[in-house]
């Protein structure tokens, strides 16, 4: 019985590292090709089905008028949307969090939690609901394909899930922690930063990480509300796409738009292995 | 120069937290707050340190009206029965915390936090973990933290509630030390508990509490000779006191069909119906005793308790020795009648075996 188990177990364990790893090595072999070994036959391993070249990666970084396509900008523009709208959605989603897991808020008939599931809805309503307010908005305010009118977008999207992640660990953190902090001697806004704080570093990290993946990969909004002046990388990398379409570029491309959330994976999961996330608090 | 709490009443929903609350500390004594859960013992503890602010009554300390100074700078120290410290820090940053928000020369830091460490008797674990310390020794660190601040008010909301019971017996032990020892003239010391066991033992001034109510007042031996009525007798007992219908005539106590000799502090006692009060330990096993029946047998460590019942009566008694019952079986059991207290229908306390009464 155990023995089967043990079979099963593995056999499924290298079912699924196939099943994953598989496409990235596709794309690996791919990007080195040229037009004749992808067309030609199927080949697999490079130097022993086919010559290996550089031409699909050098694409990515030669300009237009070069015949490249220049992946650069769009590269940094999106680390920078990124980036900017997790932090800020972080800072001010931590902040809402505690308040609204701490402290009792009372309007008409409006609760904490109702003000949670606000924030909550705005995830719950599909994109495409939102995308015509969002291009309105930002047109009348002339943020329309600006870098920092996808940073306002991005921070409406992001910001729940970070209210979302850190309400519920606040909630877990016990209230007697903050009140021995005050009565220790410090004042409301030190107990936050000197114990609530760096107590919450397992919370932080999964909400940025949640953060960081939700506002790297979207598509959608990149896509509607900018036209030439911004690009982000989502949008540029799938707009590769022509007549003939460039497997070897579009491979490369691919695989440098995934290497961020792989590197934020790992410094992840190192936190994860540690047994930080599982929380110091009982 | 003392805390002084004058009708405090905290009402945050349909039911009192605390309902017309005085009291009056004095420096360097010991305060216990004994009530069942709910109470409001906590509640009462939260409010003198600041962390709620009554709907009504006053607090000063020191000639100071309390509830206009924040709690940050009450300069009171509190410990939960939760083992709450600082789990980013370690054992010897958890105690320096107070005292390096306080400002205070690294020199005197050094010198409170090792005498602190010293009294609860934590030294060598400095740079441990608190999560790999077991909860009497959070709890200690915990307390090590509140004695090192040297407040004037050290507050200890039930604080061996969640240990076991041997280490629970072995910290309250330690508790009596280091209340005797380790505090200054100046502390105001308060201790919440549901452990009547406690009360006696730390043998400070007592307060009952119950549904947010002070029902008592005293020393706890008073408290524990002549509770003022049957809720104070039950709370300060455990088991708590059983509590039996019956009347006083010229001749006899009587309840349950059973009669007994009236005891010489009963003498002057009026003839009518009373409700008496006996503590389970005063209850013994007797060939000629009187009929009851078994309902639940506990063996507790060395002792027995015996839920028994006779008619509309249920009574516990506590047999000090370990024996082993059936369910539903008869026993005989004898009442010491010079052990019984009288309660008025009213529940006030008229006549104790130690002299006390209610008028």
């Amino acid at each position: 019985m155990s023995k089967l188990y043990t079979f099963l177990k593995y056999f499924f364990i290298t079912f699924w590292t196939v099943f994953v790893v598989a496409p990235f090595l596709w794309a690996v072999s791919t990007s080195f090709k040229d037009f004749q070994s992808v067309n030609s036959k199927v080949t697999y391993i490079p130097w022993l089905d086919f010559e290996p070249t550089l031409e699909g990666w050098r694409v990515l970084i030669k300009s237009p008028a070069k015949g490249g396509v220049d992946i650069v900008e769009p590269y940094f523009n999106s680390i920078f949307v990124t980036c900017t709208a997790s932090l800020i959605s972080i800072v001010l989603g931590t902040l809402a969090a505690y308040a609204l897991s701490r402290f009792t808020f009372k309007a008409g008939f409006v609760r904490n939690n109702d003000i949670t599931f606000f924030f909550i809805s705005q995830r719950i309503m599909p994109p495409i609901v939102l995308s015509i307010p969002f291009f309105i908005f930002l047109s009348t305010i002339g943020l329309l394909d600006s870098l920092l009118g996808l940073v306002v977008v991005y921070i409406v999207l992001l910001m729940p899930i970070a209210v979302w992640i850190m309400v519920d660990f606040f909630n877990r953190v016990p209230k007697e922690l903050d009140e021995t902090a005050l009565i220790d001697g410090c004042n409301p806004y030190q107990a936050f930063y000197k114990v609530v704080l760096p107590n919450s570093i397992p919370g932080l990290i999964v909400a940025g990480m949640f953060c960081i993946i939700f506002g790297w990969i979207d598509f959608f909004f990149a896509f509607i509300l900018t036209f030439t002046e911004v690009q982000l990388l989502p949008v540029k990398v799938v707009a590769l796409n022509s007549s003939i379409t460039p497997w070897w570029s579009l491979s490369a491309s691919a695989l440098v738009s995934v290497a961020p959330l792989i590197i934020v994976a790992f410094i992840v999961e190192r936190y994860l292995s540690k047994g930080n996330l599982s929380g110091a608090l009982k | 120069m003392n805390l002084i709490g004058e009708k405090i009443t905290y009402k945050p929903d349909e039911q009192f937290h605390l309902n017309d609350v005085s009291f009056n500390f004095k420096k360097g004594n010991l305060y216990t707050i004994l009530g069942r859960t709910l109470s409001g013992k906590t509640t009462l503890l939260k409010t003198i340190a600041g962390l709620l602010n009554p709907d009504q009554g006053s607090i000063s300390f020191e000639e100071k009206d309390f509830i206009k100074i924040p709690v940050w700078e009450r300069n009171v120290a509190m410990v939960y029965q939760q083992f709450i410290n600082y789990p980013h820090l370690n054992v010897y940053e958890n105690i320096t915390f107070p005292l390096e928000q306080r400002k205070l020369s690294p020199e005197q830091i050094k010198k409170d936090v090792d005498e602190a460490l010293k009294t609860v008797g934590l030294v060598g674990f400095e740079n441990r973990k608190i999560q790999e310390l077991s909860g009497g020794q959070q709890q200690r660190v915990a307390l090590a933290r509140s004695l090192a601040k040297k407040a004037k008010i050290l507050l200890l909301d039930e604080p061996l509630v969640n240990l076991d019971y041997k280490l629970r017996e072995q910290l309250r032990e330690e508790f009596k030390r280091i209340f005797s020892e380790g505090l200054s003239q100046d502390t105001i010391l308060i201790y919440s508990t549901t452990d009547p066991q406690e009360v006696m033992e730390l043998n400070g001034e007592v307060i009952v509490l119950d549904e947010g109510k002070v029902l008592q007042k005293g020393p706890a031996k008073e408290i524990f000779e002549n509770p003022s009525n049957l809720k104070v007798a039950e709370i300060s007992n455990d088991p708590p006191m059983n509590v039996l219908k019956g009347s006083k005539n010229s001749k006899n106590l009587n309840f349950e069909n059973i009669s007994l000799e009236i005891p010489n502090h009963f003498k002057n006692l009026e003839d009518k119906d009373y409700n008496f009060g006996i503590r389970a330990s005063e209850i013994k096993l007797d060939e000629n005793g009187e009929e009851f029946e078994i309902e639940l047998a506990e063996i507790s460590g060395s002792e027995t308790l015996l839920h028994l019942k006779r008619g509309n009566s249920k009574i516990i008694a506590l047999i000090e020795e370990v024996m082993n019952f059936k369910i539903h079986e008869k026993v005989k059991i004898n009442f010491n009648a010079n052990k019984f207290y009288a309660f008025r229908e009213d529940e006030k306390l008229v006549s104790s075996p130690y002299g006390g009464t209610n008028g």
